[in-house]
């Protein structure tokens, strides 16, 4: 395994400086039509956050149906509260315990993917860190003191990172991560974890947009059609205007 | 029999309100000029995105719950489990933005060729009086989705209000009918997005196109089609034989009717236009991020500020005038101006051509200037403010307001070039 997992030196300035500043992110090479992945991800999503997170605005039935997944599987494998298949997709969990036990209630994640988009999602994932001082332990380098733990731990295990002290232009001296490297507890390999977020995120870009599939392939129809409109329409003017010009 | 029966019909009508006469009038025997080029598509390409506006906005009303509750959830209902309602909504939000695309190109072509000249100071008048309501129309429109960015964006807008002295603050709360951005807002806000408004925008279509058929089209030369009675030519004035109304007491010269030549010719644009739509449609909806912005993906938190407000796009050449004044109260002036003097035009060119074609090269490197102003603006109006981008803005907004003064100081003596006595095609 490789013992350097993600080299974060490139984002170091942009990391602690001036809030809302651009973080390093790799890119999700996710695939909406591979069904495995999306089911995978399902299967992830419903295992490791749906217990907090909630795809509210999103069925049961919809995501059974265009996952290829049939309705007895969905139900028994991927229904862990009493709701019924058509239902939306909303958890157990409290909101105002929820904003006690985490400061914030964990966000519905439905439109993620289109809020933060999808590469946002695969960086942060893979970028939880070992930090005492925080108190689920882990911090992250995409998004600083979040308040979330590091759920995916039994998969990845808890990477520690490398500090490295640097000093601003005003002469501010600030500790950055500048590495994280396994610590080789967790169920996957690396390679293995990185494929195993991104079908997370396929779902979860799936998830933001149903329909895109269907959205694109009726595009080609339609503009097809009005391309052969538009030749029949040119057709018509030039034979109208003949006997102007 | 058949035919008896249409004539017969066509008759009754006729006999009761006059149908043939006013499509003859405004169509089969409407006066033409025969050189528009591509920038008279526009015109008719802003009625068709209207009636896409109002069809869309008709289905969506049906499944949209204008409350602080339910509205961000409606929408994604909408999206997800109407059938075609995600293409409902794509047509809708792209055909706003495709709005200010075709009126800033309709507006473009009406300046370039001095349509906005005696005697069409009206057209462009009511005109301008769309536009602003369009901007009206589209702001509220766009509170509706009830995302982070409707709602920060509207709290930035509203907030404005509030810099106009005295008044300010009551203004401020009667907009809002709240002392925040509520449910209250929201309401209000659908109501006149979808009644109020756009009543107001389909009276005023119907307006300008009165008062341009009134007057006549304007035409890429910029001279009139219209002459004195009895001093055209036969082969000047062509084969075409136009309504009373028009040809009655003037000679039309180069002119086609507008139906069937202008009716095909825009068939046209807008099968061209459609490819173009529909490629936003199907394949970017979110127009980069400009049409619909990804933090309007997250359902409005008044306690949670996005990292950076912008405007939707076609707002922000006013919104960067506005920034790049220090001060609140003279940004917001300046802000109102940068429209308000768009509807002095008419009086600011005192110069007797129309068309850019035969006007001095000050006229076209003030113009050239003005273009490249506003669109340096709109590019600012997005980004956030920083230090350098401020002083860019600023002399983008001397350039935005200096051609108008420019255009008033130097069209009143202006070295023009001699107009044709016949449209050149």
């Amino acid at each position: 395994m490789k013992k350097l997992l993600i080299a974060l030196v490139a984002l170091v300035p942009s990391l602690v400086f001036a809030a809302g500043a651009a973080v390093h992110l790799d890119k999700a090479n996710y695939d909406l039509t591979d069904k495995a992945s999306l089911q995978n991800g399902a299967k992830l999503f419903m295992n490791y956050c749906s217990a907090c997170h909630s795809t509210a605005h999103q069925r049961y039935q919809r995501v059974a149906t265009d996952l290829g997944i049939p309705d007895d599987l969905m139900r028994e494998n991927l229904i862990f509260t009493d709701s019924k298949i058509g239902e939306l997709m909303h958890n157990s969990m409290d909101k105002k315990d929820a904003a006690k036990w985490f400061g914030n209630a964990p966000l519905d994640l439905t439109l993620e993917a289109r809020l933060r988009g999808p590469d946002w999602i695969y960086t942060y994932l893979r970028s939880f860190y070992k930090d005492p001082e925080r108190p689920f332990g882990v911090n992250n380098t995409v998004f600083k003191d979040v308040a979330m733990p590091h759920v995916l731990e039994e998969l990845q295990g808890i990477p520690t990172a490398t500090f490295e002290t640097i000093t601003d232009e005003h002469g501010n001296e600030h500790k950055v991560v500048v590495a994280l490297h396994s610590s080789e507890t967790g169920e996957m390999s690396s390679d293995e974890y990185d494929r195993a977020v991104l079908d997370l995120v396929n779902f979860l870009v799936y998830s933001g947009e149903p329909n895109k599939l269907e959205r694109q392939s009726l595009g080609f129809w339609v503009i097809g059609f009005l391309i052969i409109l538009f030749i029949l329409s040119y057709l018509l003017k030039k034979e109208y205007w003949r006997d102007i010009h | 029999m058949l035919k008896k029966l249409v004539t017969d019909g066509i008759d009754w009508i006729d006999a009761r309100i006059p149908m043939t006469d006013t499509w003859n009038k405004h169509l089969a025997q409407y006066p033409t000029p025969v050189n528009f080029n591509f920038w008279y598509f526009f015109g008719s390409l802003a009625m068709l995105v209207l009636v896409n506006q109002i069809l869309t906005g008709i289905w969506l009303t049906m499944h949209y719950n204008p409350s602080a509750e339910g509205a961000f959830n409606s929408i994604e209902y909408i999206m997800r489990d109407v059938p075609y309602g995600w293409l409902l909504r794509y047509m809708h939000s792209t055909g706003a933005s495709a709005f200010f695309v075709v009126i800033y190109l309709h507006m473009f072509r009406g300046l370039i060729y001095g349509s906005y000249q005696k005697p069409r100071e009206l057209i462009w008048i009511f005109g301008m009086l769309i536009f602003l309501v369009l901007m009206a129309e589209a702001f509220m429109g766009y509170l509706l989705p009830w995302g982070q960015m409707s709602f920060w964006g509207a709290q930035v807008i509203i907030s404005l209000f509030g810099a106009i002295p005295v008044i300010g603050d009551d203004l401020t709360l009667w907009i809002r009918g709240d002392y925040v951005i509520s449910g209250a807002t929201l309401n209000r806000f659908f109501a006149l997005h979808v009644v109020a408004l756009p009543l107001a925008l389909v009276a005023l279509v119907f307006l300008h196109i009165v008062a341009l058929h009134e007057v006549g089209s304007n035409n890429p030369d910029g001279i009139e089609i219209k002459q004195k009675k009895g001093s055209a030519s036969e082969e000047a004035k062509g084969k075409f034989t136009f309504h009373q109304q028009y040809s009655g007491k003037k000679d039309i010269i180069d002119a086609v009717p507008f139906h069937p030549y202008f009716t095909v010719k825009d068939i046209m644009g807008v099968s061209a236009f459609l490819i173009c739509f529909a490629a936003v449609i199907f394949f970017i909806p979110e127009g980069g991020g400009f049409f619909l912005e990804p933090p309007n993906f997250e359902a409005a938190n008044s306690l949670k500020t996005p990292a950076h407000i912008a405007p939707v796009w076609y707002y922000t050449p006013y919104y960067a005038i506005l920034r790049a004044i220090p001060d609140k109260l003279i940004g917001v002036v300046f802000f109102g101006g940068s429209i308000a003097i768009l509807f002095l035009l008419p009086w600011l060119d005192r110069c007797k051509v129309k068309s850019i074609r035969y006007r001095s090269w000050m006229h076209k490197l003030n113009i050239t200037q003005f273009i490249i102003c506003f669109i340096v603006l709109g590019v600012l109006g997005a980004l956030p403010a920083t230090p350098l981008y401020t002083i860019i803005a600023q002399v983008a907004s001397v350039g935005y307001f200096g051609f108008f003064i420019a255009l008033f100081i130097y069209s009143k003596n202006e070295k023009t070039k001699p107009l044709p006595t016949r449209l050149t095609h």
